[in-house]
C-alpha cells in the first residue's frame, strides 16, 4: 500500500465519518438519489461506491428519462420463437434455423466522436463488436450511420477524415467486413455529429453466452488489456473536487483509445473458451467498464461478488480504486468460470499473448464486495446498481413551431419547369452532399474478409453468407431521416423503419428483426422528449405492425449545443433472413432488353425531400406518408421474386426519388437507361417526389407478365418505365432529354474527395 | 491424394480462414499452422494470409519474421518448398528477405479497397503456371502500406530475370514500376499485395481468377515429380 498517497475511503471510514461532505452533485446525482443512495447502504457511500453509483444511474447507463416509454418495445413487439435474447441482453439474438442463430445490435458513440474522432470512432466500433462476442457469436460484419454538419464547414473537415480512419483502421484491423450504411450531411449535426455503428454474429445456438454470474465458488476473471486512466470522466470531477492534494494529474483524454489487435485475440480467445465450455458466464466492458461489468453480472447472477480490485492489472501508477471501477480502458471482458477450468481458460489465454487475471470469486451473500489491498471499499446490492436506478417521467411538449412547420410545405416552393431545368436538377441533386457516390469513404474500409460478403456498399442492403453449404444469409440495412422526424417524429421513425425494412427486402431478403439508435437533443428539454415519445412509440407500433420485434438498441440524448438540439433521428437497423445467397437481388440495370418498371405509387410528397433541402434549404410541411399494409406486401412481392428469379435487379427509391435511383443504377453498371414517364405524369414530381414503398426493378425478358400479375395479385401498382439499352449513352427521358455516362459521372463522383480537398 | 498446403496463423492474422477456403476450392488439403510451433506438420506448400500480425507492431510483418514458425518457412523455401504472401504475408516475406524490396505507406496515405486489374507478367514461378502469360486477372487490393519500393538496380534486375510476377494495370498505391507481385530467383516463393483469396467466387468476389493460384502451386506439386525445378 506504499504506493498509496491518499487514505483509501472504506466502508468503515464511511462508518465513522457520516457527515462527510461528498461530491455527488458535481457526479451529475440529484440530491434525492443521493439520500437514496444512503438509504440503501445505512451510510453514506465511500467514494469508490458513489463513483459507481454516480455512473449506474446516469443517462447513459440507466436509460432513466427513456425507460419509461421504451417499454413500448416490450409490451408491442410480436411474439415470434425466433426471438432467443432481447432487449436487456448485450445484443438481441434470433434464431436463423434449428442449429444457427445471429446477433446484432447498433450504438451511438456520438459524442466521443465529436470530441476526437479517430478514436471516437474506432472505440464506437470496438464497443459494438464485444457486445456481439459476449453473447457468444462470432462478428461477421459492421456497419455505420454517419450524420456530419455542413460538408463544406470547416470543421467537417475535421470530424469526418477523422471519424472515417477510425472506424476503417479498427475493423479492417480486427477483420470485419464493413458492409453497408449511410452518411448524411446537415448543419444541424455541425456541433454533434452521429456516429452509429451495427455490429452483426452469428452463433451455433448451443454457444448462446449470458451475461450471470452464477454458481458459487466460481472464479471472476478479467481477460484482455490492462485498465488505465482513460475514459474517467466522472472520477476525474470527484478527483479534481476531493483530491486535488494528491498531486497526481488527472488531466488525461476522456476519450479512449482502441487496439483493434488485442481486440482480434478476444474475439478467438473467447471463442475458442466458448467452444470448449469454459466460460458460465461473460460480460464485456464498455462504457462505465468494471463497474457495470461487475454489477450485472453480479446482478444478473444467483448471489453475490467478492473481487480483490488490487489483483487488476493497471497501465497506469497510483490508480485509486474509484479510478480503477471507473477506467473505460477498451479491449476488456469479464469471464465467470468455474474454478476447475480456471487454470485452462488463462493457459489459453497465454498461447494467444492475451492477459487473463482472476480477479474475484461468486459468493452467496447478495451483495457485490470489493477489497483493495484488502480493505472493504464496496460493499452494495448489485441490484441496486444495475437494475434498481431511478426512473424519470419527464415532462413533454409539443414543440411549438411544429404547427407553423407543417402548414409550410415544400409543395408550394418552385420548381423547375422546362426539360432543360430539370435535366440540370437530375445533375445537381447527383451532385449534392447527400446523394453523391460515397466511395471515398468506403473505400477506407475493407468489404470482403472472410469472404462472405454477397452484397456490399452501394447496394441497398449488405448481405452476408452465414453457411457455405447451405448458402443461408442475412440482410442488413441501417437507415434513418433526420428531416422527416423532425416534421413529424411518429412519422419519421416509420419512415425509416420502412425504409430499412425495404431495403432488406429490395435483396430479396425476409425481414426478421429491428434493432435502433435514437439520437436525440436534452431530455431535460420537453420539446425533445415528446419528439422522443413520439419516435419510439411510431417505432413500436411499426413493428407491432410488421410483425418484427425490436432487439436492442440504444440511445442517445444530450445530441445539442447550447439551445440547439438535432433533428431527432431514430436510426434504425433491420435484418432479414435470406434461404439461399444465391438468389438475392442486386442494385443494377440487368442487361439489355430487361424492363425498367416502378412498383409503388408516386404522390406528390416534397415536404421533407432532398431537393427542397438542396435547392431551396428548406424544411416545412409534413412528411411522406407510411403505409406499412403496402410495405408487407412489397416485401413479400420481393422475395418471392427472388426465390423464382425473376427480378435481375432492383432498387429502393428513397431521398432523391427516382431520379437518383437511376443515376445510381445507370454509374453502378454503366449500362444505359431508355426511360418513358407515364403520360401525364409531372416530370418534375415524378422525378423527385419522395414517397415511401416504391422500388425500381428490372424485370428479364421474358418475365414482364408474370412480374405484373404477381403485383396485380398483391394490388401492388406497377408502372413500366422503359429497357435497358447497352447501347444508350446514360440516361435517356424520352420527350425530355439525355444525359451522358460521362456526364452523370462527372456530377455524382469524386465529390467528397473535391470538398476536403483531395 | 491432394496436395497438402499449410496456412499460417499470427496473431492478428485475419484472412486465414479465407485462404484456407481457396485451397479447399481449388482442390487441396489446407492445414492450420501456429506462429509459435516450428513444426510444418508435413505440408507441401505454405500460404502466409493477409491481416494485421501482431498489431503490425514496429512495421508491418517485421515481428512475423521473427516467429518460431517462419524459421522453418524460411528453411523449407530454400529447398524449394512453394510460398505464397498475400498482403500482410507478402510483407513478411520481404521483412524476411525471402523476397526483395519493401512495403510502405501507399503515396496517397489512405487505405483503399478496390478491386485491382492485375497482369500476370509471367507463368514461371509455382504459383501462377496454369496462367498465360500476359493474362488479365481482377483481384481486390486493400491496404494502407502496399506501394512497393525497391532500389532501381533490385528493380532492373526482377525485370530482367523475370521476376515480377503481377504488376497493376491502375497502380493503386505508387508501387514501383506498377509491381504488385514478385517472385525469388527459384520462382517458389511469391508475395503479392492483391488478395486472390477474395476473388475465388462470383457470388462474394470480383472475380473467380484467384483459384488458379492455388490450383497453379497443385499442379506445380503434382508435376515436380518428374521436373526437378520451377521453370519449364
Amino acid at each position: 500500500m506504499s504506493h498509496l498517497n491518499v487514505a483509501v475511503d472504506t466502508v468503515g471510514v464511511a462508518d465513522a465519518t457520516p457527515d462527510e461532505k461528498q461530491p455527488w452533485a458535481e457526479l451529475g446525482l440529484k440530491e434525492d438519489e443521493y439520500q437514496r443512495i444512503r438509504e440503501i447502504l445505512g451510510r453514506r457511500p465511500t467514494q469508490s461506491e458513489l463513483a459507481m453509483y454516480s455512473i449506474m444511474w446516469s443517462e447513459h447507463c440507466s436509460y432513466k428519462s427513456s425507460k419509461v416509454h421504451l417499454r413500448q418495445f416490450g409490451q408491442k413487439n410480436p411474439k415470434t420463437p425466433r426471438l432467443l435474447a432481447g432487449i436487456g441482453e448485450n445484443a438481441g439474438v434470433v434464431a436463423i434455423d434449428e442449429n444457427l442463430a445471429v446477433t446484432f445490435k447498433v450504438e451511438s458513440h456520438n459524442h466521443p466522436s465529436y470530441v476526437e474522432p479517430k478514436q471516437g470512432a474506432a472505440t464506437g466500433v470496438g464497443g459494438i463488436i464485444r457486445d456481439i462476442i459476449a453473447m457468444g457469436a462470432r462478428p461477421i460484419a459492421v456497419m455505420d450511420s454517419l450524420r456530419f454538419g455542413a460538408i463544406d464547414h470547416p470543421d467537417t473537415a475535421r470530424v469526418l477524415p477523422g471519424v472515417v480512419d477510425g472506424i476503417g483502421h479498427y475493423g479492417n484491423c480486427v477483420g470485419l467486413p464493413n458492409i453497408g450504411g449511410e452518411t448524411y450531411f446537415d448543419p444541424c449535426y455541425q456541433g454533434n455529429p452521429l456516429v452509429n455503428a451495427l455490429s452483426v454474429g452469428v452463433l451455433p445456438r448451443s454457444r448462446l453466452q449470458s451475461m450471470q454470474a452464477s454458481g458459487v465458488g466460481n472464479t471472476v476473471i478479467l481477460m484482455g488489456a490492462k485498465t488505465g486512466r482513460d475514459g474517467i470522466g466522472g472520477v476525474s470531477v470527484l478527483a479534481s473536487a476531493t483530491f486535488s492534494e494528491t498531486g497526481e494529474g488527472d488531466a488525461r483524454p476522456s476519450v479512449q483509445v482502441g487496439d483493434p489487435f488485442t481486440e482480434k485475440l478476444l474475439i478467438e480467445v473467447c471463442l475458442e473458451l466458448f467452444d470448449a465450455g469454459l466460460v458460465v458466464g461473460v460480460q464485456d466492458l464498455g462504457g462505465a467498464g468494471l463497474t457495470c461489468a461487475l454489477s450485472e453480472t453480479a446482478a444478473a447472477g444467483d448471489g453475490g461478488m467478492h473481487v480483490d480490485l488490487e489483483l487488476v492489472p493497471l497501465r497506469a501508477k497510483g490508480m485509486e480504486p474509484q479510478d480503477i471501477l471507473a477506467s473505460e480502458s477498451q479491449e476488456r471482458m469479464l469471464l465467470i468460470v468455474d474454478p476447475a477450468k480456471a487454470e485452462e481458460v488463462l493457459a489459453r489465454s497465454r498461447r494467444w499473448g492475451l492477459l487473463a487475471t482472476e480477479i474475484g470469486t461468486v459468493t452467496d451473500t447478495g451483495r457485490l464486495v470489493i477489497d483493495f489491498h484488502g480493505q472493504t471499499v464496496v460493499d452494495v446490492p448489485p441490484k441496486s446498481l444495475a437494475d434498481e436506478g431511478p426512473v424519470y417521467h419527464r415532462p413533454l411538449a409539443e414543440p411549438n413551431d411544429l404547427q407553423l412547420i407543417a402548414v409550410d410545405r415544400a409543395e408550394t416552393l418552385p420548381r423547375p419547369t422546362t426539360p432543360e431545368e430539370i435535366r440540370q436538377t437530375v445533375l445537381d441533386m447527383a451532385a449534392s452532399p447527400n446523394l453523391c457516390d460515397k466511395s471515398w469513404i468506403t473505400e477506407q474500409y475493407d468489404s470482403s474478409v472472410f469472404g462472405n460478403t454477397v452484397l456490399g456498399t452501394p447496394h441497398d442492403a449488405g448481405v452476408v453468407r452465414l453457411d457455405e453449404r447451405t448458402g443461408v444469409g442475412i440482410a442488413i440495412s441501417l437507415d434513418g431521416n433526420g428531416r422527416f422526424a423532425r416534421l413529424d417524429p411518429y412519422t419519421g421513425a416509420q419512415l425509416a423503419l420502412a425504409e430499412a425494412y425495404r431495403n432488406v427486402a429490395v435483396t430479396g431478403a425476409t425481414p426478421i428483426a429491428v434493432s435502433d439508435c435514437l439520437n436525440f437533443g436534452s431530455p431535460e428539454d420537453p420539446h425533445v422528449m415528446w419528439q422522443f415519445e413520439r419516435a419510439v412509440t411510431g417505432i413500436a407500433d411499426g413493428c407491432q405492425k410488421l410483425g418484427i420485434p425490436v432487439t436492442g438498441g440504444n440511445v442517445s440524448f444530450y445530441n445539442q449545443t447550447g439551445r440547439d438540439a438535432i433533428h431527432p433521428t431514430p436510426v434504425i437497423g433491420v435484418l432479414g433472413l435470406l434461404d439461399d445467397v444465391h438468389r438475392r437481388i442486386p442494385l443494377g440495370l440487368g442487361k439489355t432488353g430487361d424492363t425498367i418498371a416502378l412498383i409503388g405509387e408516386t404522390r406528390e410528397e416534397l415536404s421533407g425531400s432532398e431537393w427542397a433541402s438542396v435547392k431551396h434549404g428548406h424544411l416545412g410541411g409534413v412528411p411522406p406518408v407510411v403505409d406499412l399494409d403496402h410495405e408487407m406486401k412489397l416485401a413479400e412481392l420481393l422475395s418471392r421474386l427472388a426465390e423464382t428469379e425473376q427480378l435481375a435487379a432492383a432498387h429502393d427509391l428513397s431521398e432523391g426519388g427516382l431520379a437518383q435511383a437511376l443515376v445510381e443504377a445507370i454509374c453502378h453498371t454503366g449500362l444505359g437507361a431508355q426511360i418513358l414517364l407515364p403520360e401525364g405524369a409531372d416530370p418534375f414530381t415524378y422525378l423527385f417526389s419522395e414517397s415511401s414503398g416504391r422500388v425500381l426493378v428490372v424485370i428479364p425478358r421474358g418475365q414482364e407478365l408474370a412480374v405484373r400479375t404477381a403485383c396485380e395479385q398483391r394490388n401492388l401498382p406497377i408502372t413500366p418505365l422503359g429497357v435497358t439499352d447497352a447501347n444508350t449513352d446514360g440516361l435517356h427521358l424520352r420527350d425530355l432529354f439525355d444525359i451522358s455516362l460521362d456526364e452523370l459521372e462527372a456530377s455524382w463522383k469524386g465529390r467528397i474527395g473535391a470538398v476536403l480537398g483531395e | 491424394m491432394s496436395a497438402r498446403v499449410g496456412v499460417v496463423t499470427f496473431p492478428g492474422s485475419l484472412d486465414d480462414r479465407d485462404a484456407a477456403r481457396a485451397v479447399r476450392l481449388a482442390g487441396g488439403e489446407p492445414v492450420g499452422l501456429w506462429h509459435d510451433d516450428a513444426a510444418l506438420g508435413q505440408v507441401d506448400a505454405v500460404f502466409l494470409p493477409g491481416g494485421f500480425s501482431y498489431g503490425d507492431a514496429l512495421r508491418c510483418g517485421a515481428i512475423a519474421r521473427f516467429s518460431q514458425v517462419m524459421d522453418t518457412v524460411k528453411a523449407a523455401a530454400a529447398q524449394g518448398m512453394p510460398v505464397l504472401g498475400v498482403c500482410n504475408g507478402f510483407q513478411v516475406l520481404c521483412e524476411s528477405h525471402l523476397l526483395p524490396g519493401a512495403l510502405v505507406r501507399n503515396a496517397h496515405l489512405r487505405y483503399r479497397n478496390r478491386p485491382a486489374r492485375l497482369r500476370v507478367e509471367t507463368s514461371r514461378t509455382a504459383w501462377t503456371r496454369l496462367y498465360e502469360p500476359g493474362a488479365e486477372v481482377v483481384f481486390p487490393a486493400k491496404h494502407g502500406e502496399g506501394r512497393y519500393v525497391a532500389d532501381e538496380a533490385v528493380l532492373d534486375r526482377l525485370e530482367e530475370e523475370g521476376r515480377v510476377v503481377f504488376r497493376y494495370l491502375d497502380n493503386p498505391n505508387g508501387s514501383m514500376r506498377d509491381i504488385a507481385g514478385v517472385t525469388n530467383e527459384a520462382g517458389n516463393v511469391v508475395g503479392l499485395m492483391p488478395h486472390p483469396e477474395h476473388a475465388v467466387d462470383e457470388l462474394t468476389g470480383p472475380s473467380n481468377d484467384g483459384l488458379g493460384i492455388v490450383a497453379s502451386v497443385l499442379a506445380h506439386l503434382t508435376g515436380a515429380a518428374d521436373t526437378s525445378g520451377v521453370s519449364r
